[in-house]
C-alpha cells in the first residue's frame, strides 16, 4: 500500500470488484430488500440504498489514497472507475433474475430486490441509472479522500451523524411529538424520516460545529489543562451532578418503550462491565461468561417464584445478594480448573463450561429443580415500599442502581493495586509473576467479580421478564457481550455503556437490524480488529500504550492509517 | 521416577493441585461407577452394543476428517481456527441447495448416484474452500504478527459471520439432503446390522485419510507445509512462499471440512446455517484429544470422541441412573473437551507440542 507514480488500471478494478462482491453480498442475503423500508430521507434516501452503495464510496475512498501523489484527477478517476465496476456484480444479478428464477435457490433475491437494483425502472434504463450512481458514489468517496484533513473530518462528521438522526428519525420524531407538538416535528421530519432540506441544515450545522471544533477544540482543552485543581473539580463536579439529573430524569424523556429498550441496554451494559473485567482488565477471554448470567437468573427465579418450582418465595431485595454470592461461587469454581490455562484454551474450555450448564439446565435430569425447557415462571418484579415496579420506567431505577453500583466498583478496581495487578497480568503473565503478583488469587479476584455483575444482571433479568427459560441464555449472549466490550474498547468503562448502546438499543429499536444482527457483529469484531484495536472509545491506559508504539515505530498495518477516522 | 523429585512434588502440591485431583479423581469415581452399574444391570444386548460402537465409528470418521483442519492451521499459525466449522457448513449448504436439490427433483441422483455424489463432493470442497481463503486473507493474514487473542476474536467474529451470512443466502428452515435409493438398508455383518451409510463413510474416511498423508509427507507443497509449520523465519529464507503455503494449508483443511460435510449430509440427511458449529467445536476437541498440530492425532482423536459420545451415555450415564442420558451427548464431549484442556492439553498422542508453541 504505497503510492505508484504510474497510472495503474488494475487497482481501481480489484477495488472495484471488491466493492461489487460486497454489494453483490448485501443484496442477496436481503439487507438491501429489507432495509429499503426504512427511509433516511424522506423520498431520497432508504437505507438499503445506503448499505449498497457504502461499499462503494468506501472503496473509492481507500483507493483514492493509492493514486500517484500531486494528481488529484488520477484519483478522482481511480474513484470513478471502482464505482463503475463495482455495478458490474449486482446488474450481472438483476440480468440473471431476467433468464431464470434465481429465488428457488436465493431466497431472498425476490422481484422486489430487482426493482430495487434498477430503481423502478426497466432494464436498459434502470441499468444503466445504476452505473451511473455506482459511479458518482465511487467519484464522491475519491473526491472525499482527496479533500484537505481539514474539510475532510467534519465533513464524516455530519454525514455520520446525519444518517444517524435519518435512522433514528421515527423514534426522534415521536418522542419530539410529545414534547413540542407536531407542527416543530413536521418542519424537521417528513413522514417517517428527515425531509430533505431539514437533512442538509442539519448536514451544514453539523459539519460546520465539528469543523469549527477541530480549529478551536486544542484551545479549550488546553485552557482547561492550565486552569488549577480546584477549578477542574469543581467542574468536574458540576458535569457530574449534570450527568446524574440526565440519568434520573431520563425515563421521563424517553416514554415506556424506549425505557424498556433502555433496560435491557443498560442489563447488557452490566454483564459488560464484568467481563470487562476478566477480558478488558485481566485478559482471560472467557467465551461461557453467559452461564453467571444464567446462575443469577435461575437463582433469582428459584428463590422468588410463587410458581411451583420456586422454594424460598423471598423478595427480590433478600434475593439479590444471594444470587450475586451464588455467582460469585460459581466464578471461583469454574475459575480454579482453568487458572493455568492461557488464551485461546481458556476461551474454548469457558465456551465448553457454558455450554454444559446450558445443556444441563435443558435436561430431563434437572428438570425437576429448575423446570427443563419450561423454565420457571411467576418471578415477581422487585417491590420499593409496597409498590411493585411493573412499569419498565420505575424497573430502570433498580437497573440503574446495578449499574452505578458497577462502574464505581470497576473504576475504584481499575485505579487500585489489584487493577494494575490485572493490567501487568494481561500484559505478560510470567513476568507479573516474576514481579511477585499473586497470579491465582488475581486471576479468581477477576473471575469472581466478572461473575458477581453478571449475577446481578442476571437476577435483575430474571425478574425483568417475570420468567426464564433455558434457551435464553446461549451462546449467543456471550458473543454479544464480548462484541459490546470489544466495539467500545476493551478496558474502558464508557466504552462498554457506549457499546451496549450501539450494539444492543440499535437491533432492538431496529426490527431489520435484529435480523442481521450477529452477522453485523461477525463483521464488526473483524473490522474493529483490522482497523480499531483499541475500540471507539479506548481507555486512556491503551490509549497511550498505542500513542507510545505510534512514536517508536511505524504503524504496522497500513489499513489503520487507510480507515476512515470516526471520532 | 526418582525419590527426590516425588518428594519435590509433594512438596510442592498446593491448594490449588489439591482441588484439580479431587476434581478428577470424582470424575473417575463416576465413570467407573456408572459403568459397573451399567454392566451388572446391563439393559442393552451385545448387538445394540456392537451398534454404538459402529455409530460411534462412523461419527467419529467425520470428527476426525474435522479435525484435520484445526490441526493443520494449529500447526502453522498456532491459533485456533474457530471458523473452522462454518468451512464445514458452507460447502454441503451450497452443494444441497444448488446441486442435489435439482439433481434429486430430475431424477438423475437415482440414475447417476456415484457421479451426482462426485459432483457434489467437489462442489463442497470447492466452495468450502473459497470460504477458507477469504476468512484467512481478510481476517487471519493481516493480524498474524498480532497478540493471541485477536486473531481468535477475529475468527470468533468470521465464524457468526458467515453463519448468518449463509442464512442470509438460503434461508434458515433446515434443507433435506435427498435419499440416495442405492445407500439405503445395511449389511449384516456377524450377526448384527451395519447400515450402508456408515460403511461408505468409515471408507471414504481411510480413502481420504491416506492421500492426505501422501500429500503431506510426499510431495513437495507437503513438505512447505510441514516446513512452515517447523519455522516460518527458515522456512522463508529456504525459498517457501509463506503466505501461500499458509492459504493451502487453510485449503487443505476447508477441503477435508468439505468431504466431512458430505458425508454428514449422507448419513443425516439435513442441512442448515447453524450445522457447523457443535460438529466444529466436538471436531476441535478431538484434534486436542488427539494433540493439536498432529495429524494421525487428529484422526485417533476423532475416533476416539465419536466412540466415546455415543457409547457413554448408554455406559455411564445410565448407570448412574439420569433419566433421557441421550440428551447429555454434547455434555460428554464438552466435558471430554475441558477435561483434556485441564489435565493434557498435549492430548493423547501428543507429541510435538512444546512450551513454546503451547
Amino acid at each position: 500500500m504505497f503510492d505508484d507514480d504510474r497510472f495503474n488500471l488494475r487497482r481501481p478494478i480489484n477495488h472495484g470488484l471488491i466493492a461489487g462482491v460486497i454489494a453483490l453480498s448485501v443484496s442477496a442475503i436481503g439487507m438491501v430488500d429489507l432495509f429499503a423500508q426504512r427511509q433516511l430521507i424522506t423520498g431520497v434516501l432508504t437505507l438499503g440504498q445506503l448499505i449498497l452503495f457504502l461499499a462503494m464510496a468506501i472503496l473509492g475512498f481507500m483507493v483514492a489514497s493509492k493514486s500517484p501523489r500531486g494528481k488529484a484527477w488520477t484519483g478522482l478517476i481511480y474513484g470513478l472507475i471502482t464505482g463503475l465496476v463495482a455495478a458490474v456484480p449486482p446488474a450481472l444479478l438483476v440480468l440473471l433474475a431476467q433468464v431464470f428464477n434465481v429465488r428457488q435457490f436465493l431466497v431472498n433475491v425476490s422481484p422486489g430486490l430487482i426493482r430495487l437494483l434498477t430503481f423502478d425502472r426497466d432494464i436498459p434504463q434502470g441499468l444503466v441509472l445504476l452505473f451511473a450512481i455506482s459511479g458518482v458514489v465511487g467519484l464522491a468517496g475519491a473526491g472525499l479522500q482527496l479533500l484537505p484533513a481539514s474539510f475532510r473530518r467534519p465533513i464524516l462528521n455530519g454525514l455520520a451523524w446525519t444518517l444517524v438522526i435519518g435512522l433514528l428519525s421515527e423514534i426522534l420524531s415521536q418522542r419530539l411529538r410529545t414534547f413540542f407538538g407536531s407542527e416543530i416535528t413536521g418542519l424537521i421530519f417528513q413522514g417517517r424520516a428527515l425531509g430533505l432540506s431539514a437533512a442538509l441544515i442539519l448536514f451544514f450545522l453539523i459539519t460546520a460545529i465539528a469543523g469549527v471544533w477541530q480549529r478551536r477544540g486544542d484551545s479549550v482543552k488546553s485552557r482547561y489543562a492550565q486552569m488549577n485543581p480546584g477549578q477542574r473539580r469543581r467542574i468536574g463536579f458540576g458535569a457530574m451532578v449534570l450527568g446524574i439529573l440526565v440519568l434520573v430524569i431520563l425515563p421521563n424523556l424517553l416514554g415506556t418503550y424506549l425505557s424498556e429498550v433502555m433496560n435491557n441496554v443498560l442489563i447488557f451494559a452490566l454483564m459488560g462491565l464484568g467481563l470487562n473485567i476478566v477480558v478488558g482488565f485481566a485478559g482471560l477471554l472467557d467465551l461461557g461468561y453467559v452461564a453467571f448470567f444464567a446462575i443469577g437468573a435461575y437463582m433469582m427465579g428459584l428463590l422468588t417464584s410463587q410458581g411451583g418450582l420456586g422454594v424460598a418465595g423471598i423478595s427480590f431485595w433478600a434475593a439479590l445478594p444471594l444470587c450475586v454470592a451464588v455467582s460469585v461461587l460459581a466464578g471461583i469454581m469454574l475459575g480454579i480448573p482453568v487458572l493455568r490455562m492461557r488464551g485461546d484454551y481458556l476461551a474454548i474450555v469457558t465456551l465448553g463450561f457454558g455450554e454444559i450448564i446450558r445443556i444441563l439446565a435443558l435436561s430431563d435430569l434437572l428438570k425437576p429443580v429448575i423446570g427443563g425447557a419450561q423454565g420457571v415462571l411467576q418471578i415477581p418484579k422487585p417491590q420499593v415500599f409496597g409498590i411493585s415496579l411493573i412499569k419498565p420506567e420505575l424497573l430502570y431505577y433498580v437497573v440503574l442502581a446495578g449499574i452505578l453500583l458497577a462502574v464505581f466498583i470497576s473504576y475504584r478496581l481499575s485505579e487500585a493495586r489489584i487493577g494494575r495487578q490485572w493490567m501487568a497480568v494481561r500484559e505478560d503473565e510470567d513476568v507479573a509473576e516474576a514481579m511477585g503478583i499473586p497470579l491465582v488469587n488475581t486471576k479468581l479476584l477477576a473471575f469472581a467479580i466478572g461473575a458477581a455483575f453478571a449475577g446481578m444482571a442476571g437476577a435483575i433479568f430474571a425478574s425483568k421478564l417475570t420468567s426464564i427459560f433455558p434457551h435464553s441464555f446461549n451462546l449467543l449472549i456471550s458473543i454479544n457481550v464480548l462484541s459490546l466490550i470489544i466495539v467500545g474498547g476493551m478496558g474502558s468503562l464508557p466504552g462498554v455503556i457506549v457499546g451496549a448502546l450501539v450494539l444492543v438499543g440499535l437491533p432492538e429499536l431496529l426490527r431489520e437490524f435484529a435480523e442481521y444482527r450477529y452477522l453485523m457483529y461477525g463483521v464488526l469484531l473483524i473490522v474493529m480488529m483490522l482497523a480499531r484495536p483499541e475500540g471507539f472509545w479506548p481507555s486512556a491506559a491503551r490509549r497511550r500504550e498505542l500513542h507510545i508504539h505510534e512514536e517508536e515505530a511505524p504503524p504496522e498495518h497500513p489499513e489503520t492509517a487507510a480507515a476512515p477516522a470516526s471520532d | 521416577m526418582q525419590i527426590p523429585a516425588v518428594r519435590e512434588r509433594l512438596q510442592n502440591i498446593d491448594f490449588i493441585d489439591l482441588i484439580l485431583w479431587i476434581f478428577r479423581a470424582v470424575i473417575i469415581l463416576l465413570v467407573v461407577w456408572g459403568t459397573i452399574a451399567a454392566i451388572i444391570d446391563n439393559p442393552y444386548s451385545t448387538s445394540q452394543w456392537i451398534n454404538f460402537i459402529v455409530f460411534g465409528i462412523a461419527q467419529g470418521s467425520m470428527y476426525a476428517l474435522i479435525a484435520i483442519g484445526y490441526t493443520l492451521v494449529y500447526g502453522v499459525l498456532f491459533m485456533i481456527n474457530f471458523a473452522h466449522g462454518e468451512f464445514f457448513m458452507s460447502g454441503i449448504l451450497t452443494a444441497t441447495v444448488f446441486l442435489a436439490g435439482p439433481m434429486a427433483a430430475s431424477g438423475f441422483m437415482e440414475r447417476q448416484p456415484v457421479i451426482s455424489l462426485l459432483i457434489i463432493l467437489i462442489v463442497s470442497m470447492l466452495v468450502s474452500i473459497a470460504v477458507a481463503l477469504v476468512t484467512e486473507r481478510v481476517a487471519y493474514r493481516p493480524l498474524r504478527k498480532a497478540p493471541r487473542l485477536v486473531p481468535l476474536i477475529t475468527a470468533i467474529g468470521a465464524s457468526f459471520f458467515w453463519q448468518y451470512f449463509f442464512r442470509g443466502l438460503y434461508g434458515s428452515q433446515s434443507i433435506p439432503f435427498p435419499q440416495i435409493q442405492a445407500l439405503q438398508g445395511s449389511f449384516s455383518l456377524l450377526g448384527t446390522q451395519i447400515l450402508k451409510t456408515q460403511v461408505l463413510v468409515v471408507v471414504v474416511t481411510i480413502i481420504v485419510l491416506i492421500g492426505l498423508n501422501f500429500f503431506i509427507m510426499r510431495t513437495k507443497t507437503g513438505k512447505a507445509i510441514r516446513a512452515v509449520a517447523e519455522d516460518k523465519d527458515v522456512a522463508a529464507l529456504m525459498g517457501i512462499d509463506v503466505d501461500r503455503t499458509i492459504a493451502i494449508t487453510f485449503a487443505t483443511g476447508a477441503s477435508m471440512a468439505g468431504v466431512a460435510a458430505v458425508l454428514y449430509a449422507v448419513v443425516f440427511r439435513q442441512v442448515q446455517f447453524f450445522m457447523g458449529f457443535i460438529p466444529g467445536i466436538k471436531a476441535f476437541t478431538a484434534a486436542v484429544l488427539g494433540g493439536i498440530g498432529s495429524v494421525p492425532g487428529a484422526a485417533v482423536g476423532g475416533l476416539f470422541l465419536g466412540m466415546f459420545e455415543s457409547v457413554g451415555p448408554a455406559l455411564f450415564l445410565q448407570g448412574l441412573g439420569i433419566p433421557a442420558a441421550h440428551q447429555l451427548k454434547d455434555v460428554i464431549a464438552f466435558t471430554m473437551l475441558v477435561l483434556v484442556l485441564i489435565f493434557r492439553p498435549q492430548g493423547i498422542v501428543g507429541e510435538r507440542l512444546g512450551e513454546k508453541k503451547a
